[in-house]
């Protein structure tokens, strides 16, 4: 009985120091990062669309530098900058210029973002390689995803209804082609909302009718089973293949720049990370990963 | 003695942790939807539109999302609940030991496969499956979601009616037999009455189940916010909506509080279910 009693005291000892322990690691933990951060550690959050890209950079960083450890998250644009204004990223990754509403909110935290363009992207529209149609207008591509078209019979094609699909709204790519081709509209509420982009790319191979949009970077390793849409700024202009050179001189309309950001002036090994960015062999992982290098 | 007293009162407050982190979770999640009450007001919830990234007008109706969930549910249940109850009937009455060893490991193990997994399952194969059989255009809408989330739910509505029918006093099925009831008059007319209580609060467990699973609907379903009550159309859950946009959305703005609003209408409705189900087998004697 009395080593039962013993032995009850010991666990609920235990008990209590797991409990206390608990509290303490949290602290433990951010001081940690500090520390560790002096050790060359880095994060970087941001763009679903910036991920392969990122990561790609941070590979070759990491082999140039032994000493760095990098850590590269995705998970919108969004959740990037919220991170960065959080203090839980060092580096955010975005496909989308921080909004009015995020630098008012990290003015009220006292940061001060500083933005670096370091890529370009062009956003390449995709159907089903069945698919009979191969250029639309801008206008045309909005009233796709609006829903004013719903047929592409109406469009030049077969008599089939016209199955739209949209990243979700977490995602830069989504409000960005939002803004530029819907001409800040709404999405048509037909329209599927795929969490991801090889979703979106996975549908375009099921669903023989069905139209989306991804990154350009995307378009090279799924060539053969999706089909690229032409597109041209308005009717009777020509249009366009999306591509490094017709991005970069501004002739394919929709494209846009991809930024990193951090809070307050880089410095460091943000700094050195970004120069790496921008530098040759970060440019050339920029064209390596189907974007476009900016330099 | 107080070493006792000191021990016991440990052993309470340890025990009562869960109790205290329901009550925050509930507090926080009020916390952070409180400022939604003030601008826009609760009731722009109840708008039939979920647009809450929009450069026109964002819009915050839950409506979409509510049905979106209710056809899932009443779906996923259409389809689990004959299935189950049916196979918790043979499991508990008619199988022979050998039968049930292999059958029960089975069922438990259908409930330890992740969401994710069974959402990719959907994703490569049910739903381009759905399609073709339907003719459809595609295979990404709420009867894909709901198979899945039945799936899901059986193992749950089968083990807890399997305890329900288990935990008839064996004196019934023994005075039915004795009337000269057949072994199926005696299953259908006595255990089964007798059980369902039980199974009324399986069943209930299971669609708590079903409510609040997030992976495998997001994959599944499509995720467009519409009111509708066809099986063969995407729908947008509420569950989904949450996995779907709380990472993106700028901390403390209007759509952080909408989702939030979500969450606690999530929170009520398993937890009422919950409540509910234990209540019934509480009442009739058949806590597990």
């Amino acid at each position: 009985m009395n080593y039962f009693k013993k032995f009850l005291f010991v666990i609920s000892l235990l008990g209590f120091a797991f409990s206390t322990g608990c509290s303490d690691g949290g602290d433990q933990t951010s001081e940690g990062k500090k520390t560790s951060a002096e050790a060359r550690y880095l994060t970087i959050k941001g763009s679903d669309t910036m991920v392969h890209l990122v990561s790609s950079w941070a590979e070759q960083f990491m082999t140039d530098h032994p000493d760095a450890d990098l850590s590269v998250t995705g998970g919108g644009s969004g959740t990037g900058i919220a991170a960065l204004l959080n203090g839980t990223t060092d580096i955010c990754a975005a496909s989308r210029k921080i909004k009015k509403k995020e630098m008012d909110l990290a003015a009220s935290k006292g940061i001060s973002p500083v933005e670096y363009e370091v890529a370009l992207d062009g956003i390449a529209v995709v159907v089903n390689p069945a698919n009979p149609i191969n250029e639309l207008t801008l206008e045309e591509l909005r009233k796709i995803f609006t829903g004013a078209v719903s047929n592409w019979a109406q469009l030049g094609g077969p008599d089939k209804q016209i199955l739209v699909m949209s990243r979700e709204s977490s995602s830069g790519t989504f409000v960005f082609f939002q803004k530029l081709v819907l001409e800040k509209r709404d999405y048509t509420d037909k329209a599927l909302f795929m969490p991801g982009t090889s979703a979106i790319i996975n549908n375009i191979v099921n669903d023989q009718w069905s139209i989306g949009y991804v990154g350009l970077g995307y378009t090279k390793d799924a060539k053969d089973k999706i089909k690229v849409v032409n597109v041209a700024a308005k009717k009777g202009s020509p249009a366009i293949i999306p591509s490094e050179i017709s991005v970069k001189d501004g002739s394919y309309p929709i494209a846009r720049p991809l930024f990193l950001y951090t809070a307050g002036p880089a410095s460091g090994i943000k700094k050195d990370f970004i120069d790496f960015a921008l530098n040759n062999s970060g440019q050339k992982i920029v064209r390596e990963t189907g974007y476009v290098a900016i330099r | 003695m107080w070493k006792d007293k000191a021990i016991k009162l440990s052993f309470l407050g340890v025990a009562s942790t869960s109790i205290l982190i329901m009550l925050l979770i509930f507090i926080f999640l009020f916390k952070e939807a409180l400022p939604f009450i003030k601008h826009p007001g609760l009731a722009s919830l109840l708008d039939s539109k979920w647009l809450p990234v929009s450069f026109q007008e964002e819009r915050y109706g839950l409506l979409p999302l509510l049905t979106g969930t209710g056809l899932i549910t009443l779906l996923a249940m259409a389809f689990a609940v004959p299935a189950s109850v049916l196979s918790s009937i043979y499991i508990a009455e008619v199988a022979n030991p050998s039968e049930k060893e292999i059958l029960k490991p089975f069922i438990e193990l259908l409930a330890s496969i992740p969401s994710v997994v069974l959402g990719f399952f959907g994703l490569i194969v049910l739903a381009p499956l759905v399609k073709s059989v339907f003719g459809l255009n595609s295979g990404l809408n709420a009867l894909s979601g709901a198979i899945l989330l039945a799936l899901m739910a059986t193992p749950t509505i089968i083990s807890v009616s399997e305890d329900a029918i288990n935990s008839v006093p064996s004196a019934y099925k023994n005075a039915s037999l004795a009337l000269g009831a057949s072994r199926m008059q005696t299953v259908f007319k006595v255990v089964v009455p007798a059980a369902l209580p039980g199974i009324v609060a399986a069943v209930m467990l299971g669609a708590g189940r079903v409510i609040g699973e997030t992976m495998a609907v997001l994959m599944v379903t499509g995720n467009a916010a519409r009111i509708t009550g066809n099986p063969l159309e995407s729908v947008r859950t509420m569950t989904a909506t949450i996995a779907a946009e709380m990472g993106e959305v700028p901390f403390g703005s209007t759509h952080y509080q909408s989702l939030f609003w979500i969450g606690i209408l999530l929170l009520i409705m398993t937890f009422s279910l919950n409540v509910v189900a234990q209540r019934v087998l509480k009442k009739y004697g058949m806590f597990r």
